[in-house]
Order: C-alpha cells, then sequence, then structure tokens
C-alpha cells in the first residue's frame, strides 16, 4: 500500500503516469498500481493517436478539396466528419486478402509495426506544461530512434508482399528515408545545442524566443525532411499511384489497409507536434498555465495545414531530383545551420553556459540572414539551367526549285 | 531565384483556398440548365395534337406508338383523331428530337427533366397516361417561341440567371411554372401571329402592346 513516485524520478517524472500512479497506489499494491497506471497510458495513447488520424483524414480531406476548389466529405455528420468513421467501418467489412506466396507472418507484423512507433512516440511529446506522459531526460534521442523504425516496416512491406510494386515502393521508400534522416538529425542537434537539453519538456522552457525564429534554415530542414520520411507529397515517391499502383502497401486489404492508413496520417499529425514542440514553443504562450494545451494544439494544427498545403501545391519529384534535394540543397543548409549555430552558442553563452532572450535575439537576427543568403546561393548551385536551343531546318537543294538566299 | 518561385506556387494554392468550392452538391443544390437542353420527359399537348401521326413516321428508331380512333363524340371538330395509344419507349430514345421537328401543330416538345432513372425497362415505356398527366415543362429546343428574346416580355416571364447577360434565356423550364397549351404554340409568338391567323386554334392570346405595333426580326434559327 501506499505506493508513491517521488517527483524527482527520471523516468516518469512530472508525468500522468506519476498522477495516476499516485492515485492508485493510496490505496492498491504497488505491483496493482503499476499496472493500472500503465494501461490508462496505454489507452490513452493509442485513442489519441488513432482518433488524431481520424481527424486529420478528414481535416486534410476538406482542406484539400478547399485548396482544389472542391468541397470535400460533407454528406455524414456535421462538415462530413464521421466520414473516417465511415471509411473504417467500410474497411472492416472487407476480406483481408494475402497474396500467394507472400511471407504471412512478416506481413501481418506491418500495420502493427507501423502504428506502434507512433503511439510510443506520443509518450515523450508534452502536451502541457508538466502533462508529457513519460517526460524523458533523451527525448529528441528517442524521437529519432523510435521514428525510424516505421521505414523498416515499410521494408517489411514491400518484402513480403510478394509484388514488384511493393518491392519498388519500398526500395524507394527506404531510399528516401535514409537520405533525408541526415539533415534532419544535423537540424535537431542545433536545437538541443540552443536549449542545452535533449528532453522536449526543457526544449520548450528554453524557448524564450521560438526557435522557428531563432534557426529558420533548421525548421525548413526539418519540415521538408519529416514530409519526405512521411513519404508525403511532394516526395511520395513510394507509392506514387500513377507509378507503382500504391507503393508498398498495394497487397493490403481491410483492417491491415486501415491501419496502415491511420498510421500515415497519425504520422502527419505527431511529426507536427514534434515540430510543434521543437519550433514552435509547445506549450508556451499567454496563460500557458491553463491553456497550455490549446496553444499546443494550435501550433500542431498550423504544421498540419503547412503540410496540406505543400501537398496541395507541389508536384511529386523524381527519385533523383528527391536524393539532390536531400544531399545537395538539405544537407549543406543543416550543416551551415549547425555550423552558425555552434559559433553563436559558442560567444553568446554566459559563464554558466546559458543564453538570455536578448541573446536569442542576437541569433536569430544572424540566422534570419544566413538562411536567405544560403537558401539563395544552394538554390543556384543544384537547379537545372536549362539552355533552349532552336533547331534550324537544313537546306536541301531541290532540283526545279530556286534557293532563297536569306541574308 | 530558388526560393521564390515555391513561394509564389504556394500563394496560387493559397488563393484558391479562399475561392467558393465551384462544385454543386446536386441533389440540394441545382445548376439552372439551358432552356434548349433536350430532357427525357416529353411534353405533349393533347389539345394540339390531331393525330396525324407524324412524329411516329419521324422517329427513325420507330419508337413512337400512336394508335388513333375517328372522332367520335370525344372530339366535336372533326377534324381531328381520337388519341388511344401513344408510346414513346424511351430507353431505345436517342433524343434527336426529329419527332419534335415533324409536328406541324406544334403538340410535341422536348422535355426538360433528367431523372426518369427507372428499375424495370418496362417503366421506361411512357404511355398517353403518363404524357396527360405530366407537369408541361417544355424544352424550348426547335421552339424558339418560348424563348422570349430581347426586349420581348410577351411571352415568358422568369429571372435570367442563365448566360448572364444574354437576356434571351428569360425562360427557365425547370424553375418556371408548368406551360398551358395555349401558352406554347407559334402562334402566340408576336410576329407570327399574323402568318397563323387562320389556325382554328381557339383563342389567340393578346398581348397589350401587339397592336399596330412592328413586329421584330425573326431569330435566325428558325
Amino acid at each position: 500500500m501506499n505506493c508513491q513516485l517521488a517527483s524527482d524520478s527520471v523516468l516518469y517524472a512530472n508525468g500522468l503516469y506519476r498522477v495516476v500512479y499516485n492515485v492508485a497506489g493510496s490505496f492498491l499494491p504497488c505491483w496493482l498500481a503499476y499496472l493500472i497506471a500503465g494501461l490508462v497510458i496505454i489507452f490513452i495513447l493509442v485513442n489519441a493517436v488513432l482518433l488524431g488520424a481520424a481527424v486529420i483524414t478528414w481535416g486534410e480531406r476538406r482542406v484539400l478539396g478547399r485548396f482544389q476548389n472542391r468541397v470535400g466529405p460533407n454528406r455524414w455528420g456535421p462538415f462530413g466528419m464521421f466520414q473516417p468513421i465511415a471509411d473504417l467501418l467500410k474497411l472492416l467489412t472487407k476480406e483481408d486478402l494475402r497474396p500467394q506466396g507472400s511471407d504471412r507472418i512478416v506481413f501481418a507484423l506491418v500495420p502493427i509495426l507501423m502504428v506502434a512507433p507512433l503511439i510510443l512516440l506520443t509518450a515523450v511529446i508534452p502536451f502541457a506544461k508538466n502533462a508529457a506522459l513519460a517526460s524523458l531526460n533523451v527525448g529528441v534521442l528517442y524521437i529519432l530512434a523510435v521514428s525510424s523504425v516505421s521505414s523498416v516496416a515499410i521494408f517489411m512491406a514491400g518484402w513480403s508482399s510478394n509484388n514488384r510494386y511493393a518491392m519498388f515502393g519500398a526500395a524507394r521508400a527506404v531510399a528516401v528515408l535514409i537520405s533525408y534522416e541526415v539533415p534532419v538529425v544535423l537540424s535537431l542537434l542545433g536545437v538541443v545545442m540552443v536549449a542545452a537539453s535533449m528532453s522536449l519538456g526543457s526544449i520548450v522552457e528554453a524557448q524564450a524566443l521560438p526557435f522557428i525564429l531563432v534557426m529558420p534554415m533548421a525548421f525548413l530542414v526539418f519540415l521538408a525532411g519529416m514530409s519526405a520520411e512521411l513519404n508525403r507529397s511532394p516526395f511520395d515517391v513510394a507509392e506514387a499511384e500513377s507509378e507503382i499502383i500504391a507503393g508498398y502497401h498495394t497487397e493490403y486489404s481491410g483492417v491491415r489497409f486501415a491501419l496502415i492508413q491511420a498510421a500515415e496520417f497519425g504520422g502527419v499529425g505527431v511529426v507536427a507536434a514534434i515540430a510543434a514542440v521543437l519550433f514552435l514553443g509547445g506549450w508556451s504562450g499567454p496563460w500557458s498555465e491553463y491553456l497550455g494545451w490549446l496553444w499546443f494544439l494550435l501550433k500542431t494544427g498550423v504544421v498540419v495545414f503547412l503540410f496540406i498545403w505543400f501537398r496541395a501545391t507541389y508536384p511529386r519529384l523524381r527519385i533523383d531530383q528527391i536524393m539532390a534535394f536531400s544531399w545537395k540543397f538539405l544537407l549543406p543548409l543543416s550543416m551551415i545551420n549547425l555550423a552558425a549555430v555552434t559559433l553563436e552558442v559558442f560567444f553568446l553563452r554566459g559563464d554558466d553556459g546559458s543564453l538570455t532572450t536578448a541573446d536569442l535575439g542576437i541569433m536569430a537576427a544572424i540566422n534570419i540572414v544566413v538562411t536567405v543568403v544560403s537558401v539563395i546561393v544552394f538554390g543556384n548551385l543544384i537547379r537545372d539551367r536549362v539552355t533552349l536551343r532552336t533547331r534550324q531546318p537544313q537546306q536541301v537543294a531541290v532540283p526545279g526549285v530556286p534557293t532563297i538566299e536569306v541574308s | 531565384m530558388y526560393g521564390l518561385a515555391m513561394v509564389k506556387g504556394l500563394m496560387v494554392t493559397l488563393k484558391n483556398l479562399t475561392r467558393k468550392p465551384f462544385t454543386v452538391q446536386y441533389p440540394e443544390e441545382r445548376v439552372r440548365q439551358h432552356p434548349r437542353f433536350r430532357g427525357e420527359e416529353f411534353v405533349w399537348y393533347e389539345e394540339r395534337c390531331t393525330g396525324c401521326a407524324s412524329c411516329a413516321k419521324y422517329c427513325p428508331l420507330g419508337i413512337i406508338r400512336i394508335e388513333t380512333s375517328p372522332s367520335g363524340s370525344a372530339i366535336p371538330q372533326g377534324d381531328k383523331y381520337r388519341l388511344e395509344v401513344f408510346d414513346i419507349e424511351l430507353q431505345r430514345c436517342m433524343f434527336c428530337g426529329l419527332c419534335v421537328e415533324a409536328c406541324p401543330y406544334d403538340a410535341l416538345f422536348m422535355g426538360s427533366g433528367f431523372e426518369q432513372g427507372q428499375y424495370s425497362r418496362k417503366n421506361m415505356i411512357i404511355t398517353i397516361d403518363q404524357l396527360r398527366n405530366a407537369e408541361k415543362h417544355p424544352s424550348t429546343w426547335f421552339r424558339p417561341q418560348l424563348e422570349g428574346y430581347e426586349g420581348d416580355t410577351s411571352i415568358r416571364r422568369g429571372t435570367p440567371t442563365i448566360a448572364q447577360g444574354d437576356s434571351r434565356f428569360t425562360y427557365d423550364p425547370r424553375g418556371g411554372p408548368p406551360l398551358g397549351w395555349r401558352e406554347v404554340g407559334r402562334e402566340a409568338w408576336r410576329w407570327h401571329q399574323k402568318e397563323k391567323a387562320g389556325m382554328r386554334l381557339g383563342q389567340i392570346p393578346e398581348t397589350p402592346e401587339s397592336a399596330g405595333e412592328k413586329a421584330p426580326e425573326p431569330r435566325a434559327d428558325d
């Protein structure tokens, strides 16, 4: 009885977990409190991710419809809000097909492996002050490690489907993922360096000035890299429907397909939440004591809107263009950003290694200039120079026809 | 400059986001259709029909079936046949409109509806009772007298919304009230009145400004 988790315990300090654990532990044995707290957290996480995926599916289809002068789903529920439920019910009634000659176990594992990392990622995101379910002190590292699992799942899907289109899609997806992992990690290094912490809660608290202003280049690189890692347009070669049917999930149907779709759209939401925490100041804002969750959701929504906006605007890139964009444009940009931030932190930090708001302002001023200059320079370096040549018709002497001399 | 073009592209889509959606939610909202739209329901005026069966004769598919009996008690004038069967097999109709062109008495019109989906082919045959009882919303196809033209308000009153600025199309076949047989004939067309004065078709509707006024030029397509 009377199991209480200390507020300074490393793993679950200040988390929702501790609250549930302490309430349950006041009248239950320790092992039962541990179990109940864990199950409650898992229930909340799974529902948050899947519900978020449903809301983002609906929102994306509505907003994308308006981008294309359409209305979008509007039949069931207010503003067509229940459309994801209808889609899910339809998919649940479908037959569960497995292609002949597929690797059955791997094939069945894929949807689980795609959804699981998203739910795991949600654990470290601070929804409001002290409202992270588990405020890890290595949050950024955890995010990078867990989010890479989905690439394994995608390759498993392509391999086990016994379908060449699926294999092509998976190979493309893995190529893109490996290429874009590097600039994303480098751009996050700058964030970690300025915040002097890897815990997401500390990163939010370090943002007296949102990091999107302090290092806009890192935000751009992160956004581009993440939309590539999510296989979203304009980097959606992995499931390019005009080329390779549906890419790695060609052979999936029914519940498995529903889970893969949920993972895709839930991924957008989770990545947007991470971007909001790392670059937009997370839950900080006016009255953040009470309205922190609202600011967090608003900022997440803004980033989701950005993703939808990019999808509505840019056409799909070729695979070589995608590779060039990563290695020749984003990688140098993230390295310049890292170098600039390193120098600025080195020269501006105080004796105890901390940065004041004024320091952050100076960094923002420098980095915005650096961003503009390096985007222009590297953009000009990688752009295709197209020279138009007009071919003159050859002059052929036709017997009996006088040649006209053109002076 | 590299990044500028991408921003420009984003602005293009943003401009489209602020626009009103172009699509129309069909069962609730409808686009106003062109008055000359050749729809599914044929419009037939029994009062005008003499039972000459020109429409059946001119139909390239032979889908109009007309049976008449010599006029007896029903039509006292004696110059008409009494119609007993007037079937149009709509499932084979190609809406060429030759039956309407052939009708010498302006009795048959193309309809304006497009929602005649049925579960059985048997139901696709329009019978004489359906033609009698249907609401009469004739299309103006080959019947320019219905349209009303510039400056003419005597034929049909309507709101000119289709082809905005083109006041010729003041006639709305779907939205307006159904037309009676006196309103649809060529003789109701003012410049035509003199020409058709000899027709024994009952009372010619009088328009207040018709007397002593120079008739407007006929439409080019008539």
